[in-house]
């Protein structure tokens, strides 16, 4: 057929995009700004899209369960995990993090969950919101 | 390919290591008369990354995930085939359900890398509205592999000894609208790939890689398939669950009645076997056991359990460009003791130069993307001195070792 992508050609007129404008509709000029304008509710946030069920973001970690075992830094691929030996816990550098949950699936205790949180983009790798401790 | 071999008629022309057409770094020499291409030479060892060295300071699990990484698009295959490798030193065998979970994710990764290619192909011969209609398929598959495993790309699914995420009941409903909405598109896919006009002219009889030049030079994957050799890892190995599976080898002449080794045949070799994953995942969860996804579900049991390991394995896992082969060796301590990887476009790499003879200078983007290589995958020695990078013949090296040996007589 000669044809046979008009009617796609046609159904993708009246389509929506498919595309999350996240975080406004339009980028704004400045950023920091406009985050402090989400704070004070002058702006409003598109949401992103949501993440799956069973995803794999921030590592959150309950202190006072942890027991200091150190099981999680043997299992850590990446050696993001340091061990702070005087007060038997641990320190997590989210930077060096790659996401595989291992030191979740090993905790004895399970003090470490991951969050669905994924905006951890930061122009310094030890920025307080990238140590988890 | 040295420089003495242009004449007056011929020229000489360097492609790489960085490129626009290229979508990885590698160095072609061509060797051209006029449009045509006499002599190619191809060199790699661009994109070394030490992966294999920094293996030795890691346990087995925590190689599973610098597995992952070797390549981006393969982040199922390299974890699976060094798990296979390891369960065969360590003597572990993952539950029968495992097995079968293990085949879903082998496949599901089959698909979206063949979807993958099947874009770049298209955009390589410069159809562009294809690849946007393929990568949309492809964005489907990568939801779902999403939805199975936590992440879109580095999916950390693979353990010693099973596998880490369950597929629940509930899971089921949306595979199997996912699998019929794959079903539904194959047929359009299909079409535009193997009617259309522009395909054909540019894919039929162009990159042809004879029966015997595919033997000779030992091609894997649907490379080798397309040129009709019967050459597939989960056929003749039966490792997974594909023992139990409905699974035979396909080339081309299933669908055409002949082989002809070219491009189009490996276009369509890619789109039957996209059709076989689907089927393959279906089978799957007809036939899915219940019981244990895990071996042994305490990873630090399992840790020590592995430390005590002494002897070799061998790994070998078909990945969606083919045969990936890792082998292991453990000497009791954490770390192994030696790893070696070679992935499949290691192999796919010399039949270039049968392909490319011939062709047209504007025929090099298709011929070499359709044997769908992956260069970061490939990489794993380089000899670097003075800044300067060596290659060693085998005299050389023969050299360095007399020379050694008289070093220590001394």
């Amino acid at each position: 057929m000669k044809f046979s992508m008009l009617p796609s050609v046609f159904a993708q007129m009246f389509k929506k995009p498919w595309t999350n404008k996240f975080p406004a509709k339009y980028a704004p000029a400045n950023t920091t700004k406009f985050l402090a304008d989400v704070g004070t509710g002058k702006a409003k946030l598109i949401p992103p899209v949501e993440t799956p069920p069973g995803f794999r973001g921030k590592i959150k970690y309950d202190k006072e369960k942890c027991i200091g075992c150190n099981l999680c830094i043997k299992v850590c691929p990446c050696g993001a995990i340091e061990a702070k030996e005087k007060e038997k816990k641990i320190k997590i550098y989210l930077a060096r993090c790659c996401f595989c949950s291992q030191c979740n699936d090993i905790c004895p205790k399970d003090c470490l969950t991951m969050s669905d949180e994924f905006l951890l983009a930061d122009a310094d790798p030890y920025s307080k919101d990238l140590i988890v401790e | 390919m040295k420089q003495k071999t242009t004449s007056k008629t011929t020229y000489h022309i360097p492609v790489g290591p960085i490129h626009p057409a290229l979508k990885e770094p590698v160095f072609f020499e061509f060797e051209l008369d006029g449009e045509k291409i006499v002599d190619v030479d191809v060199k790699l060892g661009h994109v070394h990354r030490a992966v294999e060295w920094a293996s030795r300071k890691r346990n087995p699990i925590q190689i599973l995930y610098l597995a992952e990484r070797i390549c981006g698009i393969c982040s199922y295959c390299h974890p699976a085939a060094f798990g296979l490798a390891i369960e065969d030193a360590a003597g572990i065998e993952a539950p029968e359900r495992a097995e079968y979970l293990r085949v879903i994710q082998g496949e599901l990764e089959r698909i979206c890398s063949h979807l993958l290619w099947a874009g770049v192909a298209a955009h390589e011969i410069g159809f562009d509205t294809v690849l946007y209609l393929t990568w949309q398929v492809r964005e489907k598959a990568l939801d779902l592999t999403e939805y199975l495993t936590g992440n879109r790309v580095t999916k950390g699914i693979f353990m010693i000894g099973g596998i880490r995420r369950d597929i629940t009941k509930d899971m089921i409903p949306r595979i199997q609208k996912d699998l019929k909405y794959f079903k539904d598109i194959f047929g359009k896919l299909k079409k535009v790939f193997l009617d259309d006009k522009t395909v054909k002219l540019r894919s039929q009889g162009a990159g042809i890689l004879t029966y015997d030049n595919a033997l000779k030079l030992c091609a894997v994957g649907p490379t080798t398939r397309a040129s009709g050799v019967k050459k597939d890892v989960r056929v003749d190995t039966s490792y997974f669950a594909y023992g139990d599976l409905d699974i035979d080898y396909i080339t081309p002449d299933v669908l055409t009645g002949e082989v002809n080794g070219d491009v189009y045949d490996r276009i369509i070799q890619r789109l039957l076997e996209v059709k076989q994953s689907i089927d393959l995942i279906e089978q799957c969860i007809d036939k899915m056991p219940s019981g244990d996804i895990v071996a042994e579900p305490k990873l630090a049991k399992l840790l020590s359990q592995l430390k005590k390991v002494e002897g070799e394995g061998i790994g070998v896992h078909e990945a969606p460009r083919g045969e990936v082969y890792h082998y292991i060796k453990m000497d009791g301590n954490e770390a192994p003791f030696t790893w070696k990887v070679r992935a499949p476009t290691y192999n796919n790499i010399l039949p270039w130069i049968p392909m490319l003879l011939g062709e047209q200078i504007a025929d090099i983007p298709i011929v070499a993307a359709s044997t769908d290589p992956c260069m970061s995958c490939t990489n794993r020695v380089g000899i670097v001195k003075d800044g300067n990078k060596y290659e060693l013949s085998k005299e050389e090296l023969h050299k360095l070792s007399v020379e050694k040996t008289r070093r220590l007589m001394k």
